[in-house]
């Protein structure tokens, strides 16, 4: 393997990788502070559907993201509102915010179905990337360095700020944080707004990253994988980005495949189904070193009933 | 004005059924003023989604055929609910049951008999259920979750659909297209109405709910997976045993699914091709809902659910609304029922009652 391939090689694994890392570090967030959003893969249609429109209308990239992160909070407080104020059940709720989300991508991307639009290359000068080597430093989507930057930013504000550390009180033992003054409904609807924006940015990848083109559900259950890599990442964010490339290569060597049209020899349908085998797959690592003691927050998935 | 929430000793009963009649309600009427808003004709989508398959009579044979794959994975699904199962990869093992008995038909084309059908029905459980197998058993022996053990397995599933109609299993004769041969007269499921599209599917779906309103109402295992949902401690210290009802609640929500799916490949599509997979399994997560988890409301719900469906498509013909608006009305039914929920479990006191409540 040549050196330019190979470099185009990862440029291709983190490009794909960079939608789950980013959705994933929202859930993680979300999940920290005790809720469980099953709503990932519908805000992430969600967003992915504003950026589509805006870039179509405005050709301004900054602005489809911006729009799809907002549009993303704005879905994920349908599920706050009904799971924390009404206290619905999360599961269920969830499952709802996907139909719903890929309902609205489905009637609102329609109208974009053969149109294309620019994607959201380097902003870095082309001389920067000339050479192979410093394309891989400078030769990426901003998106891709705002992943990054996500990872460390998540991972500071749980660990090393007061506010994370009031929301992970509030996800491993509501009662006591709400015994002592926090409001762990204001907290959790925080946590899930940051969610849906996140998977707001992560849907807006899609058409500004991936492939310029609208097609109904494009996100093809990257939201899911997502959820599992939280798992997968024991709920640490940089154990997310590991997760998240190992993903991407996976992910990869789908689309080369694919586009090289040898399969080896296996079918080119095996390599589709990859992704989701390699799930289930780490899901059953993951428990196996685990050994029965979980690393979720003791919250999870709760709803918050604090005595009347 | 004020209104505070109390919590009711027990759950109401005539919220829990009234509930989803209202969320259907409330759907029709936030339906109809959103998409006015967006630039639809609101009111004609809802006269087309929710009235005209009810009034048009022409319509009721398909609304027996879609409510019936709806009725039977939803009424799986909500046993698995009761116990706290989320199986909600019940669209992969819709299609597992289709490829089974597809598998079963392609292997007995030149052959006759009455016994074709029924092994292939057969078959299409076992297909269904295995597909279960495996989220039942990372779930029961590692704790691996069956939300997406389940769902990973349901894209696995659309894969390996698809590359056995383009590879393997394509129909010589087919000028290529990416489908099996049509099934023989002995593989189809017979119809029960002369000269309509009403097939056997139907009357087994009704037959599927009502067993299975009788087995969670009448019997230990209902009681079983009902203990074991709400309160698994209970039910470890009362001896049941709660690895054995998830491995229960899978298998049968995996084999009804794979039950629905196979009828479907006998029935109406009368052949395996790649657009099989047409949403039953996740519409069904409503139907289950909508149903409030029991058997006899899961019918009522999947005809509620076959009514958009059906009135969908009628839409998308008269007033060009798009195909993926009634995803977004059945969401919002979704919304709107769970949103409900807490009318079930609490009443709503207006006034100011705060002194009596003290004192």
């Amino acid at each position: 393997m040549s050196t330019e391939l190979l470099i185009a090689v990862i440029i291709t694994l983190i490009g794909a990788s960079t939608p789950i890392l980013i959705a994933a570090l929202g859930e993680l967030v979300v999940e920290k502070s005790g809720v469980l959003n099953l709503g990932v893969e519908g805000m992430m249609l969600i967003g992915a559907v504003v950026a589509f429109a805006v870039t179509f209308a405005t050709g301004n990239h900054w602005l489809a993201i911006l729009c799809a992160a907002i549009a993303g909070s704005a879905s994920s407080m349908i599920f706050a509102f009904l799971t924390l104020t009404l206290s619905a059940n999360q599961v269920a709720t969830g499952l709802a915010l996907t139909i719903f989300g890929t309902g609205f991508s489905a009637l609102f991307g329609q109208a974009y179905t053969g149109k294309p639009i620019e994607l959201f290359r380097s902003v870095f000068p082309a001389e920067l990337a000339t050479h192979p080597v410093w394309r891989l430093v400078f030769g990426h989507s901003p998106l891709v360095y705002f992943s990054l930057i996500m990872v460390v930013a998540v991972w500071f504000f749980l660990k090393k700020t007061r506010t994370g550390l009031i929301l992970r009180a509030v996800g491993e033992n509501d009662l006591s944080a709400h015994s002592i003054g926090y409001s762990v409904v204001l907290t959790r609807y925080a946590a899930v707004a940051f969610g849906g924006a996140m998977a707001g940015i992560a849907g807006s990848c899609f058409p500004l990253l991936l492939t310029p083109q609208w097609a109904e559900r494009l996100t093809a259950g990257r939201g899911w994988i997502a959820l599992a890599l939280v798992v997968f990442a024991a709920w640490r964010p940089f154990r997310l980005l590991a997760g998240a490339y190992l993903f991407g290569l996976v992910m990869t060597i789908e689309l080369y495949t694919k586009a090289s049209g040898s399969t080896g020899f296996l079918p080119s349908e095996f390599w589709a189904a990859l992704p989701y085998i390699a799930t289930i797959v780490v899901l059953v690592l993951i428990s196996l070193r685990r050994s029965g003691q979980s690393a979720a927050p003791a919250c999870l998935g709760k709803p918050f009933m604090p005595a009347q | 004005m004020q209104f505070r929430l109390e919590k009711r000793p027990e759950p109401s009963k005539a919220m829990l059924y009234l509930t989803p009649v209202g969320a259907v309600l409330a759907t029709a009427l936030v339906g109809a003023i959103v998409f006015s808003l967006i630039g639809y004709n609101g009111l004609g989508a809802v006269r087309e989604i929710f009235l005209t398959p009810l009034l048009n009579p022409l319509k009721w044979q398909d609304l027996a055929v879609k409510s019936a794959p709806l009725i039977i994975i939803a009424v799986g699904l909500s046993i698995g609910y009761r116990a706290n199962v989320w199986n909600i990869g019940a669209e992969g093992q819709y299609v597992l049951g289709g490829l089974a008995g597809t598998g079963i038909a392609l292997l007995t084309r030149d052959m006759s008999g009455p016994w074709i059908l029924p092994l292939m029905i057969g078959g299409g459980v076992l297909g269904g259920m295995a597909w279960a197998v495996l989220p039942a058993l990372l779930r029961t022996r590692l704790q691996v979750n069956e939300i997406l053990t389940s769902l990973m397995l349901t894209y696995v599933a659309i894969q390996l659909l698809n590359y056995l109609v383009i590879g393997p299993w394509k129909d010589p004769m087919g000028f290529g297209f990416p489908q099996t041969r049509m099934f023989t007269a002995d593989q189809m499921l017979p119809t029960i109405i002369p000269r309509t599209i009403v097939h056997l599917g139907v009357p087994i779906a009704l037959v599927v709910a009502v067993a299975a309103w009788f087995m969670m109402s009448r019997s230990v295992f209902g009681y079983q997976v009902k203990v074991v949902g709400a309160a698994p401690d209970a039910a470890r210290y009362g001896g049941f045993s709660v690895n054995r009802t998830i491995w229960l609640a899978l298998l049968t929500s995996g084999a009804l699914a794979g039950l629905a799916g196979v009828l479907e490949a006998a029935g109406p599509f009368g052949r395996m091709v790649p657009s099989f997979p047409t949403n039953y399994g996740f519409t069904a997560i409503i139907v289950a809902f909508l149903g409030r988890l029991n058997p006899l409301g899961i019918i009522f719900a999947g005809l509620a659910m076959a009514i958009a469906v059906v009135g969908g498509e009628v839409a998308q013909t008269t007033i060009k609304l798009p195909a993926a608006a009634v995803g977004i009305f059945q969401s919002m039914m979704l919304f709107f029922l769970l949103a409900s929920d807490l009318l079930v479990r609490y009443r709503v006191r207006f006034g100011d009652r705060t002194v009596e409540a003290r004192a």
